[in-house]
């Protein structure tokens, strides 16, 4: 059967941790960087786990600073 | 498939709109304004009008709103930014012209021209974004916070006797006989920014088509002045800025 895998890339010194992403996703697969920050000192977004990820783009749709890129495939 | 099989260009379905630059923008952490900035981006891309636009900025947070886009901008005045617009699209009335005003800038010191620009049915879009607070001076009052908000002015809430009532431009815009699409949206959620990014669509066609003046207004949150979390502001705009701020099309043509 096939079955859609996404994955995103976070452009990590652009983000600033505002944590919309991570209410928005709906498999709860984002979280903010736990002891590491970019160098403004913001703790960055991330995709610890990416291989439930859907590829829905409601993280890079909510994101303010455009900073998440989306890949999708459909994996036959 | 492996990560690196998937994290292809061809497979690429979202990212960063083209026209907007690398310049890390200097809002808040969660700010409306990156959202907003976002979609007019995608709508100007998807219209395919980069080279044939002219945005106005306002003063407020959104004054370097010219950093962010590449498409021609002109700084205005504070509050003045309807009636160069209405100078740019009478002098280049094949350019989309849009302004990009806060509520201290449209609904305070800008009330009159964008209440005669609306009025006169100007070919151009307002694009009105709504927090309730004055974000870019330290959270005082606005003409637009609701009645019982705290900030920095009205430590207590805003009192009606002493303060008066929040002032809802939109709704006076949908009595002016001059506006053909007059709307109100918000970006908190996707389905909300999908909305919104019609809205802002359909404003900018009818300005290209020429008719009548456009208003959208995108009723935004200020987490650094609500003196709160991204999520949690979002969480108080619905319960309380929806109330007052009903969403939707309020008019269209």
């Amino acid at each position: 059967m096939s079955k859609i895998r996404g994955a995103i890339v976070v452009d990590t010194e652009r983000c600033k941790g505002c944590g919309l992403c991570v209410v928005a996703c709906p498999l709860r697969l984002i979280s903010l960087a736990k002891k590491k920050v970019n160098h403004k000192g913001y703790p960055y977004a991330e995709q610890p786990d990416w291989e439930p990820c859907i590829g829905c783009t409601n993280c890079a749709v909510v994101c303010p600073d455009g900073c998440i890129s989306v890949y999708r495939k459909k994996e036959e | 498939m492996t990560r690196e099989e998937l994290i292809l260009p061809e497979n690429l379905v979202s990212s960063r709109p083209a026209l907007m630059n690398e310049a890390p923008m200097h809002y808040c952490p969660g700010c409306s304004h990156g959202m907003v900035h976002k979609i007019i981006a995608e709508v100007i891309e998807e219209m395919q009008l980069e080279e044939r636009t002219i945005g106005v900025c306002p003063v407020g947070c959104a004054v370097f709103a010219y950093r962010y886009l590449d498409i021609d901008w002109q700084e205005a005045a504070h509050g003045r930014a309807p009636a160069v617009a209405t100078a740019l699209k009478r002098l280049w009335s094949d350019r989309l012209v849009f302004t990009y005003q806060g509520d201290g800038d449209l609904a305070c010191i800008g009330t009159c021209e964008t209440i005669h620009a609306l009025n006169r049915g100007e070919k151009i879009t307002i694009i009105f974004i709504n927090n309730a607070i004055y974000g870019m001076t330290g959270g005082q009052m606005a003409p637009t916070t609701l009645v019982g908000m705290k900030t920095a002015t009205c430590p207590y809430g805003r009192d009606v006797e002493l303060h008066g009532y929040p002032l809802n431009i939109t709704d006076l815009a949908v009595n002016l006989e001059g506006t053909a699409f007059v709307s109100r949206q918000s970006v908190h959620t996707v389905a909300a920014a999908r909305k919104a990014k019609r809205a802002i669509r359909q404003a900018f066609e009818n300005s290209m088509n020429g008719i009548g003046s456009n208003l959208v207004e995108i009723v935004s949150t200020c987490s650094s002045g609500w003196k709160t979390d991204p999520a949690k502001a979002n969480e108080w705009m619905e319960e309380n800025m929806f109330k007052h701020y009903k969403l939707g099309d309020l008019k269209t043509v």
